[in-house]
């Protein structure tokens, strides 16, 4: 049964209940004790991610390879930074409750099985663990009408989506006989093998996933919800699951339907060059700073996605790339916003940002960098993200791809830059309040990884080498 | 396969490349007053930048002239299963705008000293980051770290002139980033194809690759939209004015000096010596799109009012001048390339800074504003007809050799090449002299003319070095042809070598 390969699993959801029941016996408030608590299991689970043996584990329900660790151990990086700077801001806001880190963490159990499924029925279970506690964490500020309506909105469209892939699921298996993805693989190494139904279930299973990471047209959720719902939620939003999504899209296309590339492509390509119009488009008219991040992560979804319309173990090496370097600078701007605070109460517009060069020239030039980064201007990682992902689409001559990516990327480059105009070259405003120093420390390892990504590439290039190396065999 | 290869002894390039980084870490970690910090920041944005031209002086000494590749090499892996690696080295081609660089950026610190007030920390900062850049583009032997270096000028200049410009520099300063970003990721797209194709990123590699002829089209259509927009050439030059009217003096100048160089030094670095049959076929194109920016931008700074507007246009022109002679693909029109590269550089940088001299004073820039100036400033008048004659062409200055080289290399494609690139020179003389009559000559009209003061000992050190370079590029240009002679001579017989198959086939379908 070998049960060790879910070890970390298994391990976080014990933690889990343990603070539960310590944050009910304990009087008074448990918010800090309950997130420090929560970030150890990370760094625990994150451990036995990198320590474990590989192999299957529950009959074929868990794998542990270097695909899965790779994408767990960078939830958990996501999660846990998104706990850290979580941990001021639901205090001073009046939401500090013990259950938030909680919420968290069993989100994040979700996710690690996500990024470890090995059969589809693991992936559903994993896929809504995650799902039930994001849609409590949407709502979590319950006064705020909001954050209750993204709650609900959210709730009923990844409901909605949900059933897509469950009725997939159920196609698939239907018709092949089989859930278990190396089997699938092994069925389907063929164009012939694929029924029409099979690839109908295919498709569901694909939209299905699509509305998780947020591709277009499968997006209508991700700005509504990320404005209403209480920021450090947003960031959680924005980071750890758009990875565990993604790497559940990478591991269902790349080890079950590696062999029908054909057969979807097109459909990831369209659903790629949408997501990056859009994300580039709907992106430039708006004020509020969040629905803006939204935009842009719609749009980085779109070039993440390029890596996957490949269809090659190249490709999902881009993706895979693209995903840490997302990561990091998505939690840097992030926690920008955060330190967006006046005399208490978070401000979200972007004109709050002018001047913000003269007042706080560190966190100014922290958001620049983030901002250069998004842009994907060199020196910053995220050109090298694009790099990798052009660089496996040319190579399977999609050049309408990279032609309509690159295009994109400059007019995204827009309002990535009319942030930095507002903040370096507009009169001052109003300063903010000062930042909690876990933000600060945050915002600071996080700028420099961004900044200084040019310096040590392959490290990261080489992990995500070898995790994209059991994909598309 | 980390090595060293360098006649210095030491890695000189990485030094000047990365040394003002170096400068711009310790001004960010100045305390103090306004005052203080402002002052620390000059200062120390002035040693770093003379540290590293006294460094960039040992490349001017041992570099080999009679060598056409690469010296100083340095190479460190950095992406080896890529075969990326992170080169540093110099050739003809270059060496002559490292040392550009590193010479103005120290003139463009002191013409900031008192221009310059607010926030002075972080225009000392950008203005390293920015040589840093410079720097490390053109001594880049390899296509991924030329990219960056290329694309990351962007930063720095969007700051200087988004924060320190003029009152329409927001509009400038965004048109300028999102018209060189455009042009930049097509050229990404090349590389990527480039790389593909041959397997490395390694410039001297990739010159000896072969591309086949319709890939090379494709990707000469790449490079072309990123190196003509930076050059600028006619008709996707409209950034330039905006950019240069609204930057402050020192950007003006930096932009002109050294950042025009980019487009027509990727074209002497890639276009030409990579794709040669793409460059055969599409030299008409450029030739006619650099007379239509001879001729038309010399017509349009005729008409202008704002100082700074007539020189950017004027600019135009003369970067009209430097691709004629590089799409001729013959030495005397890429050595007056060249060379009127290196002379455009000293004397448009030198003009902004004449501009610049008395908007400090007067705080406009508008022609019509001034006049008479010879009565208050007559040092200042001999500085200005000096880089005015320059700009046009007059023998003994910097202006002449490069503008009388690239006829000669024209006439030997087409005389009426020749001819319509040669007006250039004769309208230029109009819109110069023009502009010299309004500005120094006549009487003094205006109250506040009558008490302006001539140049100050700051100003004389600002000038000082550019007035010898003109002259001395001027009156003994070899000093300076000698260095390129040898790449260049490589370069065009290789061209040649590779068109050859080419043109015996034609030869025998048209007997």
């Amino acid at each position: 049964m070998n049960w060790t390969i879910a070890l970390p699993e298994i391990v976080l959801a014990c933690i889990g209940m343990a603070i539960l029941v310590f944050g009910v016996l304990r009087k008074q408030d448990s918010t800090v004790p309950a997130t420090m608590m929560t970030i150890g299991g990370y760094l625990i689970a994150g451990m036995l991610c990198v320590t474990r043996t590989t192999g299957y584990g529950f009959n074929g329900q868990f794998v542990a390879d270097p695909f899965s660790a790779f994408n767990q151990v960078l939830i958990l990086a996501g999660a846990g930074l998104s706990a850290v700077m979580a941990m001021d801001w639901i205090r001073s806001q009046g939401i500090g409750r013990f259950e938030f880190p909680v919420l968290m963490l069993f989100a994040t159990v979700g996710m690690l099985v996500m990024a470890g499924a090995s059969n589809l029925m693991t992936l559903y279970l994993g896929l809504e663990l995650q799902s039930l506690a994001l849609y409590v964490l949407a709502a979590f500020a319950r006064d705020d009408l909001r954050s209750s309506e993204a709650g609900l909105k959210y709730f009923v469209l990844s409901g909605l989506a949900s059933g897509l892939l469950l009725y997939g699921v159920s196609l698939v298996y239907g018709f092949s006989g089989t859930m278990d993805l190396a089997a699938l693989g092994d069925l389907l190494q063929s164009p012939e093998a694929a029924s029409p139904g099979l690839v109908i279930g295919i498709v569901f299973v694909l939209v299905g996933l699509a509305f998780k990471v947020s591709a277009v047209p499968f997006h209508m959720w991700t700005p509504d919800v990320y404005e209403g719902a209480p920021t450090p939620v947003t960031v959680f939003f924005a980071t750890a699951p758009k990875v565990a999504a993604m790497a559940l899209l990478l591991r269902v296309m790349g080890t079950s339907f590696g062999g029908l590339v054909g057969a979807w492509q097109s459909l990831v390509v369209i659903v790629s060059i949408c997501s990056m119009l859009l994300g580039a488009l709907a992106a430039i008219g708006q004020t509020n700073i969040k629905r803006l991040m939204a935009y842009s992560s719609i749009g980085h979804m779109g070039y993440a996605l390029i890596g996957l319309a490949v269809g090659t173990a190249d490709g999902a090496r881009g993706t895979l790339v693209y995903m840490v370097i997302y990561l990091f600078m998505t939690l840097g701007t992030f926690g920008c916003i955060l330190a967006m605070r006046r005399s208490g109460k978070p401000v979200e517009k972007i004109a709050d940002l002018s001047g913000l060069a003269a007042n706080d020239p560190a966190l100014a030039m922290a958001l620049a960098v983030f901002m250069f980064s998004l842009a994907g201007i060199p020196l910053m990682s995220g050109f090298f993200a694009k790099l990798y992902i052009f660089l496996a689409a040319v190579q399977q001559g999609l050049w309408a791809l990279a032609v309509i990516g690159v295009l994109t990327s400059v007019i995204g480059a827009f309002y990535y830059i009319r942030i930095i105009k507002v903040m370096y070259f507009d009169a001052p405003a109003e300063r903010f309040d000062a930042r909690p120093a876990a933000l600060s420390l945050v915002v600071t390892a996080t700028g420099l990884f961004t900044a200084f990504f040019f310096l040590f590439p392959a490290p990261v290039v080489a992990a995500a080498q070898a995790a994209a190396g059991v994909l598309f065999r | 396969m980390n090595e060293l290869g360098n006649a210095a002894g030491f890695p000189v390039l990485s030094l000047i490349t990365w040394l003002p980084l170096v400068g711009c870490a310790i001004i960010m970690a100045v305390r103090g007053t306004e005052q203080e910090v402002a002052a620390n920041a000059r200062w120390t944005a002035l040693w770093t930048s003379l540290i590293v031209l006294a460094l960039s002086l040992v490349l001017w000494v041992k570099f080999d002239q009679a060598e056409p590749g690469f010296q100083f090499n340095e190479h460190l892996d950095w992406l080896p299963e890529y075969r990326v690696g992170y080169g540093m080295g110099v050739d003809g081609i270059s060496v002559l705008f490292v040392l550009l660089s590193t010479v103005l950026t120290p003139v463009c610190i002191v013409a900031s000293w008192e221009s310059i007030q607010t926030r002075v920390r972080e225009f000392m900062m950008s203005f390293l980051i920015l040589e840093t850049m410079m720097v490390g583009m053109f001594c880049a032997t390899d296509f991924v770290v030329f990219y960056m270096f290329f694309e990351a000028v962007l930063i720095p200049m969007y700051l200087i002139i988004g924060i320190w410009g003029g009152p329409r520099r927001v509009y400038a300063a965004v048109k300028f980033f999102l018209y060189t970003l455009t042009g930049s990721v097509l050229m990404l797209l090349a590389l990527i194809a480039m790389w593909l194709q041959a397997g490395t990123t390694d410039i001297a590699t990739l010159t000896q690759t072969v591309f086949p002829p319709h890939m090379q089209t494709w990707l000469f259509l790449a490079l072309f939209a990123s190196f003509a927009v930076k050059v600028p050439m006619w008709p996707v030059h409209t950034w330039l004015p905006d950019a240069h009217v609204e930057a402050p003096t020192a950007g003006s100048v930096i932009l002109a000096g050294v950042l025009l160089k980019m487009g027509a030094y990727g074209f002497l670095r890639f276009s030409v010596p990579m794709l040669p049959d793409a460059t055969a076929y599409f030299a008409p194109f450029v030739f006619t799109l650099s007379v239509v920016a001879v001729i038309y931008t010399s017509l349009v700074a005729l008409a202008q009012e704002d100082m700074k507007k007539l020189i950017a246009y004027s600019s135009v022109a003369h970067m009209g001048v430097v691709t004629i002679g590089i799409f001729t693909v013959n030495v005397q029109g890429i050595s007056g390339a060249l060379f009127q590269m290196l002379s455009h550089g000293v004397v448009s940088g030198a003009l902004f800074l004449i501009v610049g001299v008395v908007y400090d004073r007067i705080h406009s820039r508008e022609i019509a504003r001034y006049g008479g100036l010879a009565d208050r400033m007559p040092a200042y008048a001999l500085v200005f007809m000096l880089f005015m004659m320059a700009s046009v062409g007059l023998p003994g200055t910097a202006g002449f050799v490069g503008e009388f080289l690239v006829i000669i290399g024209a006439l030997q494609v087409n005389f009426w090449l020749a001819l319509l690139g040669g007006a250039g020179m004769i309208l230029g003389a109009a819109y110069m002299l023009f502009l010299y009559r309004r500005v120094i000559f006549g009487r003094i009209t205006r109250d506040d003319l009558r008490h302006i003061l001539d140049l100050s000992p700051r100003e004389w050190a600002v000038f000082a070095p550019l007035i010898v370079l003109t002259l001395w590029m001027g009156i003994y240009p070899s000093s300076f042809t000698a260095y390129f002679d040898a790449t260049v001579g490589a370069m065009v017989s290789r061209n040649q070598a590779a068109l050859a198959p080419a043109t015996k086939l034609a030869g025998t379908a048209h007997p």
